[in-house]
């Protein structure tokens, strides 16, 4: 073929002229339309994670209790005793966008499969959002209905939704993020790959019928969002968690009968990812008949068949022997099925319909698409950003603090989880808001596991190393403070358009930071996610850079599980942790003095290991009442929720803060410094703590004691500085955000 | 040794936590059975559990009523048996017309997940003989459609027959309008019928059965299930 015809992109087809090249000289031939089809969506970012994979390979994936890394359907870590925990984290953001419900909705419902894909059942669902700011009745919208779509859907498949967060922020406007997240428990010998690995295996489509819904969801999100984009919504699909909850039935008593060789979810990119996929990582080939397919409407051809995006379904490879036993199950549950065609030696992913042969190509190519290398370079403006004149200190700091306390970012987040059943399962132990993370015991061993969902897009885009690092390390201290020691993590990375250099210097330093931090505190990645081009066409401005992470720990001992609430009367108050004046990307800032510069916080491997220790090392020894770290909001914030949840008041002598440079009170109140961790501990037990403190390196001190009185005062020298009721922090807190969406019908 | 059914619908969800809970709390034999395999011979009593039966489809537990299963939870209600539903088991129960009244969406008209207070108001059904009339236990509640509704002239013969066992309160025991999550009638948590071996409730006991579960350390949820298993054996 000339050159220049091998270069020439097909219409309809939104590949590179380099990848179309390739693709015709791998093959020899011109593929036909449903081949270009499956190409398009095979070698779309969403799919295959092109200018992602060589950056994120340099996360650490090994150690001790990684039992399957990254490129699976989810990580899956040891949790001793013949147990595992398998999680993975999606984004759903350009669904969601445009259809909030049914966006948010499907995004649990693809991440649940994910999990039962390993063989494990789903026992724990979490969310991270970001929109505009609540004050924009757009995203109040967006805001409302991905909350009612995330818990009419996992409400009704009985998966708790326990944990998540919730940030505002301007450049979410229009590009909200909704990542989704989906913790399993199996036992050890339990566990299935995506893989076809006999030829003879017989494969079945499984679940929902086929429609034309969903087709091209991948290449859709692949893309920026633009004015078209709402003509884009037949690509959003449409969740129906009734038969995702007979689908979780069925499929786990499927594998229960040992006959089920491989399974994968269908989910983007559809039967074409799904079969490419697993022939790929099996190193076998496969083939399929599509007239066998039970659809929803009449007519569908081979590109649609193979595209469609619709939900609720799966693949199954079952053994010749065992396939009357696994329908039958299927039957029990009234959950449709075909059988398609069977895995055979080879490489190749061949498809008739029609009497026709209509795909023959090596799955291999499909499911591998070459690798991008994008160029990154350093933004100029992040840097004038920090050289900034600090901004004034307020007169009223009270009055400060109680606006700080009703931001937007920082009040409680009880509307949302109200909406969500955390509790079905059995299992949740520390709650929703109780905790620094949520804790899920496992049934039949006395351990628990805690998992937290936590990102800081503010800091990263001031310092996408830090902010990065930052996020990692806020993770693991909130795993810590629950009792649980950090096991592993996902991340789901959240940027704008990676053919732009500046953001992808972004995400390439972003996933420096979490390599470092990573790496420092030895908490292996064990899976993840990416979604680009997640900025406003119009404007071209991007989403702030905003990684999201999904960690997961060990409680070895129930007794270990502590919460963050203030529990007794005449109990010190200890901070672990150094302040600083990093005041860049802080609430205090942002909100109460509009100001978007400064230096934001330090990631420092050193400071939270140091922290990390001593906090897990006094809690298992019984030395811990409360824990809470400090982190939007700073330590006045900390303090305030740690009153509001335990109903108790508090003395602080803010001289007795361990700080480094700080040389205004409103730094020392509103920094948000990494690793530092509040404490309340038994006075008699204090000094043991220090000591713990200081033999791994922290600094700790004293600040404080719990009253049974109403008030909560920070004194400066005997004089007070902050001084309210518990009442009206409770106001402050609690109340903004059913206030904003109760109060107004948007 | 008690043998509970637990019967499963398409789309419970809840079921697990029953059968974990009469099994490995309390001890007594739990059988999870299919609905459409439940027969009535054979078990001392059945749990309608909650979740979401037929994906709320028509009404919350609508379709569930019509399952031939239902005839045979009928057969076990008339011979004394002690039957429950819990949440979405409890609509199915008053959508087959096994207990009096509706449950209607909550005020709200939201999901609501919470922990909540209910006071017993009738020590004398299968179900509550262990728990002293007037005592407050703590439970959690979590369903979009449990406000439990009647006309007054029902509601003044449940009151009459003391069919209502349970009703939303503060930590005082007080049935005041604060302590209703839902908006439900009277504050209503809970009914029985007339002889007391038929129970549906909003509030989930099974997910209070078990101090580690609980806010404060209590597993008031697990009386009911106690109560059931000695009424059995009486």
């Amino acid at each position: 073929m000339a050159p220049s015809r091998l270069r020439k992109v097909p219409e309809g087809v939104s590949l590179t002229s380099k990848e179309v090249a390739w693709i015709r000289r791998k093959l020899g031939r011109e593929p036909n339309p449903v081949e270009w089809g499956m190409f398009d969506i095979m070698y779309s970012e969403h799919c295959s994670y092109k200018s992602s994979r060589p950056v994120l390979k340099i996360l650490p994936s090994k150690g001790p209790k990684v039992i399957v890394g990254p490129g699976y359907d989810s990580g899956i870590v040891d949790l001793g005793d013949g147990y595992v925990v398998a999680f993975k984290v999606e984004s759903h953001n350009h669904p969601s966008a445009i259809e909030p419900y049914n966006g948010a909705a499907t995004g649990i419902g693809g991440i649940v499969r994910d999990i039962l894909c390993v063989g494990a059942r789903p026992v724990a669902l979490l969310d991270s959002l970001r929109f505009g700011s609540l004050q924009s009745p757009h995203s109040r919208w967006l805001f409302r209905y991905v909350v009612k779509g995330i818990a009419d859907y996992g409400n009704c498949i009985g998966v708790p939704t326990v944990a998540g967060e919730v940030e505002f922020d301007q450049s979410f406007e229009k590009n909200c993020l909704v990542n989704v997240a989906c913790v399993g428990i199996a036992r050890k010998e339990d566990i299935i790959l995506a893989e076809f690995k006999n030829p003879g295996d017989i494969i079945v489509l499984i679940g929902g019928s086929t429609g034309r819904d969903g087709i091209h969801g991948v290449t859709f999100a692949s893309k920026t969002l633009s004015e078209e984009s709402e003509a884009d919504r037949p690509a959003v699909q449409i969740g129906d968690p009734f038969m995702k909850k007979l689908l979780i039935e069925a499929v786990l008593e499927a594998l229960k009968t040992g006959f089920v060789s491989g399974v994968k979810d269908l989910g983007g990119g559809g039967l074409t990812c799904a079969t490419s996929e697993m022939s790929a990582k099996g190193g076998v080939g496969v083939e399929i008949n599509l007239d066998r397919v039970h659809v929803r409407e009449e007519g569908m051809n081979a590109y649609e068949l193979m595209l469609s995006e619709s939900q609720e379904r799966m693949l199954f490879a079952v053994k010749p022997e065992g396939l009357k036993t696994v329908l039958e199950v299927l039957e029990k549950y009234e959950i449709p099925y075909s059988v398609l065609g069977k895995v055979v030696e080879g490489g190749l992913l061949k498809a008739d319909f029609k009497g026709e042969t209509v795909i023959n190509v090596p799955a291999e190519l499909v499911a591998r698409a070459p690798i991008i290398r994008r160029k990154a370079k350093k933004p100029l403006e992040s840097q004038d950003k920090l050289k900034t004149l600090k901004p004034s200190q307020p007169e009223n700091l009270r009055k400060t603090f109680l606006e700080l306390l009703s931001s937007q970012n920082i009040s409680s987040r009880e509307w949302v989880y109200r909406q969500y059943d955390h509790e079905v399962g059995v299992r949740t132990v520390v709650k929703p808001g109780d905790g620094d993370a949520t804790v899920l015991r496992l049934i039949d061993v006395p351990k628990a596991v805690a998992v937290t969902f936590d990102a800081n897009s503010r800091h990263s885009a001031l310092d996408p190393f830090s902010g990065h690092a930052g996020a990692l390390a806020e993770a693991a201290r909130n795993l810590v403070c629950v009792g649980a020691e950090p096991l592993a993590y996902t991340d789901c990375c959240n940027f704008g358009n990676p053919e732009k250099p500046e953001v992808f210097w972004q995400f390439k330093r972003g996933i420096e930071g979490l390599a470092s931090m990573s790496k420092g505190l030895k908490i292996p990645c064990v899976g993840g996610n990416v979604s680009f081009y997640n900025e406003d066409e119009e404007t071209g401005l991007a989403v702030k850079p905003t990684t999201t992470i999904v960690m997961v720990g060990l409680i070895e001992k129930l007794d270990y599980i502590t919460t963050m609430s203030l529990k007794e009367a005449g109990d010190a108050l200890i901070i672990v942790g150094t302040t600083l004046p990093e005041m860049g990307g802080s609430e205090y800032y942002h909100e109460i003095l509009k100001f978007n510069g400064g230096e934001p916080p330090k990631a420092s491997v050193r400071r939270e290991k140091a922290t990390i220790k001593t906090v897990l090392k006094a809690i298992r020894k019984g030395l811990v009442k409360a824990a809470h770290d400090c982190s939007k909001g700073g330590l006045a914030a900390a303090l305030a929720v740690m009153a509001v949840k335990g109903k108790h008041g508090l003395n602080v002598n803010l001289e007795r803060i361990p700080s480094l440079k700080v040389g205004r009170l409103d730094e020392l109140l509103f920094s948000e410094s990494y690793a530092r961790v509040l404490l309340e501990v038994p006075k008699r037990k204090v000094e043991k703590v220090l000591k713990i403190a200081s033999k791994s390196g922290a600094s700790a001190s004293q600040i404080g004691e719990v009253t049974d009185r109403e008030a909560f005062t920070l004194k400066l020298k005997g004089k007070p500085v902050i001084d309210c009721s518990l009442s009206e922090l409770e106001e402050a807190w609690l109340t903004p955000i059913p206030k904003a969406l109760e109060g107004s019908p948007a | 040794m008690v043998r509970i059914a637990v019967i499963r619908f398409p789309g419970s969800n809840c079921d697990l936590d029953v059968v974990h809970v009469l099994k490995n709390v309390l001890g007594v034999e739990a059988s999870l059975v299919w609905h459409k395999e439940f027969k009535a011979l054979g078990y001392d009593g059945v749990v309608l559990p909650g979740g979401f039966s037929y994906g709320d489809y028509l009404r919350s537990g609508a379709i569930a009523a019509r399952s031939p299963a239902l005839e045979h939870v009928k057969v076990m209600a008339d011979n004394g048996l002690p039957v429950l539903g819990i949440c979405n088991g409890f609509q199915i129960l008053v959508e087959a017309g096994i207990l009096p009244g509706a449950l209607l969406p909550n005020e709200n008209l939201k999901f609501i997940c919470k922990w909540v207070c209910i006071r017993c108001d009738n020590g004398w059904t299968a179900f509550t003989w262990g728990i002293p009339e007037g005592k407050v236990l703590h439970i959690p509640i979590a369903h979009k459609e449990g406000r439990y509704f009647n006309d007054e002239a029902e509601l003044e013969r449940l009151s009459r027959k003391r069919m209502i066992v349970f009703r939303y309160t503060d930590w005082k025991g007080e049935a005041v309008p604060e302590a209703n999550p839902n908006g439900s009638v009277r504050n209503i948590a809970g009914i029985c019928n007339e002889k007391g071996n038929i129970l549906g409730l909003m509030p989930h006991p099974e997910r209070a059965s078990e101090e580690l579960l609980s806010p404060n350390r209590n597993a008031d949820g697990l009386l009911l299930f106690k109560s059931m298993a000695e009424y059995v054996k009486r």
